[in-house]
């Protein structure tokens, strides 16, 4: 029996990282995440983690210690969130570039002006196309797994690139709830050591990062682009043997009641357990509806989404982000190059919600469900939307 | 499903108080949440933390709007904040307070069901501060059976270690002083 308690999801988070024996956190604080970090020197204050822990100068600072680090074969662990993710941002793209298998947790939090420390997607959405391997949990017990996974995912020799977990801030990052924790025998078993193919060893000198001259860019762009596409079959494996080991099945598109529905909801993160529930109450009075969850963002997992969703005829997007100027949400804009064309695919609305810690409710589901089975009658003038905006 | 809304004052511990109960349900097989009301955390302003306990997985992220049981730290709070939003048909209004039931219905005006403890005579004397949020925790459990004694006082020790016991004397002391209306 797996030891069931109730725990910080965030103070779990570290526990995970711990029982992933890391070699090396790089820390800077930034609310919401900063319990991780907290969390992780105590640990190896405490002597329970043998690790390597690095009070950085800034998150740019992080991002470059974690690469040095993943670069001479050390297991290797961060966590930020919004502005401290974007300070990041110059040094995620080599870090995936040049194939570092760093894991790091992402505290989901809106992006200033005005200042917000509230969660919402826009932090992770400006590193989007980063290169990295990007999941979202929908609670505790996922951020934990998601965790564990991402060390054995990113480091897989077929993979070696660096794995971003989302964790919605505060309605995740600071809620007690029941998780089942591994043991530190099981962890083992399920994340083998860390074997990287190079490493920086001045006995065996190797050049790492060097300039990519016209001839050949565009062929380096193209192999880590391979890359992360192929990684979706060493993502699913990793799940498959988790919920072997533990249980617990996880999958890049997850559905709940969906069968036959003609409207979806589609989202990405915590919210989806209040669109569950907003999904009983319309089933029970008779709507047809569903909820597809979008578990793995990077690489985009297209073919399955379609699977799950090609049939309904109305999709309505949560997108936790509204990108000024842009023709709709991220995900919203994704899921329209999905079917674009595809005959008899649905239509595809994006609903803007919850940023900067606004409540996304049971009611502002229903809502996007009536709104977008009236667009799909009458097309709107944009093709989004921002629910629960006060105009006065 | 039992949802609580708790209000302290920051640095009185109502976020350990609703960790505490959640913990404790958990430890008791049950599904609970415990979150606080997330600001910027500011000593001796009003803050709000929240607990759900349910017999059955809890799936909503959303903030409590509707509790079944309000638990209030403070007892300077209800002039400043009411108390009573959005509380339940069937619900209750859970007070530190030295006044008469008749004293605080007039005061506040709450029409809803009470139970009251003298939290800060309470505290003072067993833990020699004002500190009332495990105090509370007694009225609480007092007035619902939200989660049980025994997990709730194992959980206090696990927080608490060498200055547990004065937390649970001062628990068990407003258990028993705790009145309950009708």
């Amino acid at each position: 029996m797996a030891n069931r308690i109730g725990v910080e999801v965030s103070i779990a988070i570290a526990n995970a990282v711990k029982l992933a024996n890391v070699d090396l956190v790089a820390a800077y604080p930034i609310t919401p995440q900063t319990h991780i970090v907290e969390h992780l020197s105590e640990l190896v204050a405490n002597g329970e983690l043998d690790a390597e822990y690095v009070p950085v100068e800034s998150e740019h600072a992080a991002m470059s210690c974690c690469c040095g680090s993943s670069a001479a074969g050390a297991r290797t662990f961060t966590s930020s969130s919004s502005q401290g993710l974007s300070l990041m941002s110059e040094i995620l793209y080599p870090a995936a570039a040049m194939r570092f298998p760093i894991v790091m947790v992402v505290a989901n939090r809106a992006m200033s002006a005005p200042i917000s420390i509230w969660n919402d997607h826009q932090d992770i959405m400006v590193q989007r196309d980063v290169g990295w391997i990007q999941t979202f949990a929908e609670n505790g017990q996922e951020a934990v797994d998601l965790t564990l996974h991402a060390f054995r995912v990113a480091e897989d020799r077929r993979v070696t690139l660096p794995m971003m977990v989302n964790i919605d801030g505060f309605t995740l990052s600071h809620v007690i709830e029941p998780m089942e924790m591994m043991s530190q025998e099981e962890a083992d078993a399920y994340l083998p050591p860390f074997k990287p193919r190079y490493r920086l060893d001045p006995r065996k000198p190797v050049t790492m990062g060097p300039v990519g001259m016209p001839e050949v860019y565009t062929e380096a762009k193209v192999a880590h682009s391979e890359a992360i596409k192929k990684s979706k079959k060493v993502i699913l494996q990793g799940w498959k043997e988790f919920a072997d080991m533990f249980g617990r099945h996880y999958n890049l598109v997850e559905t709940y009641r969906s069968e036959g529905a003609e409207v979806l909801l589609v989202t990405m993160g915590s919210i989806s357990e209040t669109a569950m529930t907003a999904i009983d109450k319309m089933r029970d009075e008779g709507q047809s509806v569903g909820l597809v969850r979008i578990r793995l963002w990077r690489p985009f997992p297209g073919p399955e989404f379609r699977k799950v969703a090609g049939k309904a005829k109305v999709l309505a997007v949560v997108d936790r982000c509204l990108p000024p100027g842009a023709l709709c949400g991220p995900v919203g804009a994704e899921l329209r190059s999905l079917f674009y064309k595809i005959p008899g695919s649905p239509k595809i609305f994006s609903f803007v919600a919850g940023l900067g810690g606004r409540d996304v409710r049971v009611e502002h589901f229903e809502e996007m469900v009536d709104k977008a089975r009236a667009f799909a009658k009458r097309r709107p003038k944009e093709l989004y939307d921002v629910i629960g905006v006060r105009e006065k | 499903m039992k949802e609580v809304r708790l209000h302290g004052r920051g640095g009185q511990g109502g976020v350990t108080s609703a960790e505490l109960v959640a913990i404790a349900g958990i430890a008791e097989g049950k599904y609970a949440q415990a979150f606080p009301s997330f600001g910027p955390e500011r000593r001796g302003a009003p803050v709000a933390a929240f607990i759900r306990v349910s017999d059955t997985p809890i799936r909503t992220r959303e903030k409590v709007y509707n509790p079944d049981i309000v638990l209030v730290l403070d007892h300077s709070l209800p002039s400043l904040v009411n108390v009573a939003q959005g509380l339940c048909e069937d619900g209750i209004v859970i007070l530190n307070t030295g006044m008469s039931e008749a004293e605080v219905r007039e005061k506040f005006d709450l029409k809803c069901k009470l139970a009251m403890v003298d939290a800060n005579t309470i505290a003072m004397e067993v833990l020699g501060l004002p500190i009332t949020n495990t105090t509370m925790l007694g009225a609480l459990l007092k007035a619902t059976g939200i989660v049980g004694k025994a997990a709730l006082e194992e959980a206090l020790e696990n927080r608490f270690g060498r200055i547990a016991e004065k937390n649970k004397a001062a628990l068990n002391r407003a258990f028993e002083e705790t009145v309950v209306t009708g």
